[in-house]
């Protein structure tokens, strides 16, 4: 194998409460190309941010061309040939390439006023792009390039740094089958003139054509290595999730009714070459899994009427509903609880009293001016209801803990008449305890018949509280898992856009 | 939320009874039916700045405004002897026109305040100008709107009805801000519009709402200054008159981020900036530095409000930590012992081993 070029031993980084990375260790040999892959939250991006010197890791050393570091700067990581290919590429639209290749380190010309020389930047961003095989210029604004075409840019300032590593986060996921290519092919280079490639993707099949290596994280520590003969998707898959469920599942009260919410070709506008179909039945949580960026909150956003929908339709008990807006949508009780719950879910700065009765004012006054006691009251009432742990209703919701905003959410729709109702991610950043909680509520809402379809990142969240999983796989749902098929492999076979094994391999 | 308020009117009593020991004309009787007047005629318009501040935007064209609606309704009266209650109707209706026009521009079409509604102050005072050709507008010797100009400039009992329009307008507004769902409404837009959608309120119509109101209060606005003054100059009238309305409604709590304010505010703030002017006056500070000494004023209130603030804030904080401290110490520990094992035995791991 290469020489070791950069080795990481030892690597733990831990928030109060939370052990992000556990005792990693990695190596990447000269002109390697590493493949990193784990499920959302596994620990590649605190990883690479700890390479980058964004933050510091709580024990474990860096080497990095024999010399060690115990942590890094940013501009160490810089010096020691460490550059980035981000997954949010980090350009400035409004500059052009070869500003962007030099952000912060422009050239300056001679004279006492020291003017930025761009004649010389872009002399030196020539040559560059040329190896890329790019077919824009130096002086080209970035804002009038594709995605793609940013990448290379990205690349292209990674090698005017004389990068030795470059970690490439995601690189493809918004790119079309003939950019990956080009994007491979790129490696292919990078790779032959002995620069390496730190390659995290969840794209398995690009891992499998480009990764001389893998090493795969999970819950924050390395849990398997595997060379380039070892690689498959059956290997990799495994090493991801092998781990045990907790018993999270309440099963519903009585059987799914009839109706619900049925999703008929819609098209959203994050994919507008794809349809979905969806169907969720009274009493019934639907759980929705997917890699980030696979359309499920575009789809959750495109039903709530916050995106138009480009086609299909959308009927609730075989009737259809317009949902031209999310005031459309809320009168024909659909809801929908926000990924992010701060900017969208709840205005912070308004008591917890107000926020409950944000969506329903109307019902609480009289000529349009507001019943202060009917609402004191239903506030009070979905306050209990939901235990939400606040010393009184007129408290700015801002001052709540993570579970307790979530709540004060849930509240604003649980005062209504819910039909359907969509969570996504319900639980992100949420304790244990609020957590449970909230998986209790959802569980009594179907069993009140409201059709439920929760989003959710969390392995173990969509396998242990969903009565039905449906994975959605760059814009479509590409499976529907019954009870009895759920497992870890088959919801990350579908996510990766792969078929489900036969019924033997299922059980094994 | 009244702490400000009260903050604000201690601080005019302050000032005014330093003037008033100073110089005891301040507080003689004309001098302050003067003031109620100016206060009024300067605080109807900067209620409606006040609510579309709330919204988070801005409105810098209510100077211009007036002096468009002003000559137009001067002339309707003279030169078209059209009886004053179709020309007070018609300068209303083009107060909330204009008001619609830039409410639809802002929400609709997605153009921001600032930039709308400064076309708006160079349009409405160009077209003023050309409409009069530069010239001043006034009644003839006529009596074209006695009755309104009675009603408009008169005095009930000594008190302007300048000063009593402000104070029904501004309870009506009390109302509408403070008690009435559209009030919420608009502030939970002014604090988080995104959420107000997500809410199902219809925000495109909450804020231009604000510019209609301001739009239709600056109508009101028109006739009240122009029985004041008696003619319209269409280069000066209203000359910056805005910026009054904007620097009453941040004195008076509304933040330009959107989100706060209150109607009492918005009229302690005009009643300051009032009382400031004629301080100058009275205590024969120089006339030039009228505006210094008001924006000497506006910069130290805000600076001082922000600071108490921000103390505040921190206090609630630190309370609010202490209040969930031993519970989040508590999940800290389930969290470490329920993933799957794994954390909970930090030191012996395979690999190394």
């Amino acid at each position: 194998m290469a020489e070791t070029l950069l080795e990481l031993s030892g690597i733990s980084k831990t928030y109060p409460g939370v052990r992000a990375l556990d005792d990693v260790n990695l190596r990447v040999g000269r002109g390697e190309v590493l493949g990193l892959i784990g499920e959302n939250g596994a620990g590649k991006s605190t990883l690479m941010r700890v390479l980058a010197g964004v933050i510091a890791p709580s024990a474990g050393v860096i080497r990095i061309g024999g010399t060690e570091h115990a942590r890094m700067t940013v501009n160490e990581a810089t010096l020691a040939g460490i550059a980035f290919v981000h997954q949010e590429l980090n350009l400035f639209e409004n500059l052009d390439v070869a500003a962007n290749v030099f952000i912060g380190r422009e050239k300056l010309a001679g004279g006492p006023l020291k003017l930025v020389d761009n004649a010389e930047m872009r002399a030196r961003v020539t040559p560059l792009l040329e190896r890329l095989g790019a077919d824009f210029t130096p002086s080209t604004l970035v804002d009038n390039l594709s995605i793609a075409e940013r990448q290379m840019v990205e690349i292209a300032k990674a090698l005017s740094i004389d990068a030795r590593v470059i970690i490439m986060d995601e690189p493809t996921s918004s790119l079309t089958i003939s950019e990956t290519e080009r994007l491979l092919e790129v490696i292919a280079d990078l790779k032959a003139h002995g620069i390496s490639v730190i390659y995290i993707s969840h794209r398995l099949g690009e891992i499998m054509s480009c990764a001389d290596r893998v090493v795969v994280l999970r819950d924050g520590r390395t849990v398997g290595e595997l060379a380039r003969d070892e690689l498959s998707h059956a290997a990799m898959i495994r090493l991801m999730i092998g781990r045990d469920l907790k018993a999270l599942y309440t099963p519903p009260a009585h059987a799914p009714q009839p109706g619900g919410c049925d999703i008929a070709g819609v098209v959203t506008t994050a994919f507008p070459d794809r349809q979905i179909d969806l169907s969720v039945r009274r009493g019934e949580i639907l759980g929705l899994a997917g890699l980030v960026g696979a359309g499920r909150t575009s789809l959750a956003r495109a039903v709530f009427g916050i995106d138009p929908l480009l086609g299909g339709e959308i009927r609730i008990d075989n009737a259809p509903v317009g949902v031209a807006s999310p005031r459309d949508a809320i009168r024909q009780g659909i809801y929908l609880v926000p990924e992010d719950r701060k900017k969208s879910g709840l205005v912070l700065e308004l008591p917890i009293r107000e926020n409950v009765t944000l969506a329903s004012l109307l019902d609480y006054a009289r000529m349009w001016l507001v019943n202060g006691n009917a609402e004191r009251k239903i506030a009070k009432d979905q306050a209990r209801r939901l235990s939400i742990k606040a010393p009184s209703i007129d408290i700015e919701a801002v001052t709540l803990s993570g579970g307790n905003q979530q709540k004060v959410v849930l509240g604003k729709w649980l005062s209504m008449q819910p039909r359907v109702m969509f969570f996504d991610e319900p639980t992100r950043g949420i304790d244990v305890g609020a957590k449970s909680e909230i998986y209790a509520l959802m569980r009594s809402l179907a069993d009140q018949g409201v059709a439920i379809v929760m989003i959710s990142s969390d392995m173990e969240e969509v396998i242990g509280v969903s009565d039905r999983v449906a994975v959605m796989h760059e814009g479509s749902v590409s499976g529907v898992l019954e009870r009895d098929q759920f497992s870890e492999y088959n919801v990350l076979r579908l996510a990766v856009g792969q078929a489900l094994e036969t019924m033997e391999a299922t059980a094994s | 939320m009244m702490k400000k308020e009260l903050g604000l009117f201690l601080l005019l009593a302050v000032i005014s009874a330093i003037t008033g020991a100073i110089n005891p004309a301040f507080l003689s009787f004309v001098n302050l039916l003067n003031m109620a007047n100016l206060i009024g005629l300067f605080g109807v318009f900067a209620l409606g700045e006040g609510l579309v501040i709330i919204t988070g935007g801005i409105d810098l064209s209510l100077g211009s405004m007036f002096a468009l609606l002003g000559v137009v309704f001067i002339d309707l009266l003279t030169t078209y002897q059209v009886p004053w209650p179709f020309a007070l109707l018609l300068v209303l209706m083009g107060g909330l026109a204009l008001g619609g026009i830039q409410g639809f521009l802002i929400t609709r079409l997605k153009m921001q305040p600032f930039i709308v509604t400064l076309c708006g102050l160079l349009i409405y005072r160009g077209a003023a100008r050309y409409y009069t050709s530069d010239s001043t507008r006034g009644f003839g010797y006529g009596d074209e709107a006695n009755t309104l100009s009675n009603i408009a400039s008169g005095n009930v009992a000594g008190i302007p009805n300048t000063f009593i329009f402000l104070i029904i307008l501004a309870v009506i507004l009390g109302v509408l801000l403070h008690r009435s769902v559209y009030g919420r409404w608009l502030y939970a837009v002014g604090k988080n519009e995104e959420a107000a959608r997500f809410s199902g309120i219809r925000t495109n119509l909450v804020i231009a709402t604000a510019y209609v109101i301001s739009g239709g209060l600056a109508g009101v606005s028109t006739v009240l200054f122009v029985f004041y003054t008696n003619s319209v100059s269409p280069s000066s009238f209203g000359n910056f008159y805005e910026l009054y309305a904007i620097a009453a409604a941040v004195l008076g709590g509304c933040s330009l981020r959107g989100g706060e304010g209150s109607i009492l505010g918005i009229v302690l703030g005009t009643a300051l900036l009032q009382v400031l002017q004629n301080l100058v006056n009275i205590l024969g500070i120089p006339n030039s530095l009228n505006f210094a000494v008001m924006g000497t004023v506006i910069l130290i209130g805000v600076l001082a409000d922000q600071q108490l603030q921000a103390r505040r804030r921190r206090k609630a904080a630190l309370a609010g930590l202490a209040r969930t401290a031993p519970k989040s110490k508590e999940n800290t520990r389930l969290q470490n012992a329920s993933p799957h094992g794994a954390a909970a035995l930090p030191t012996t791991t395979g690999d190394q081993a």
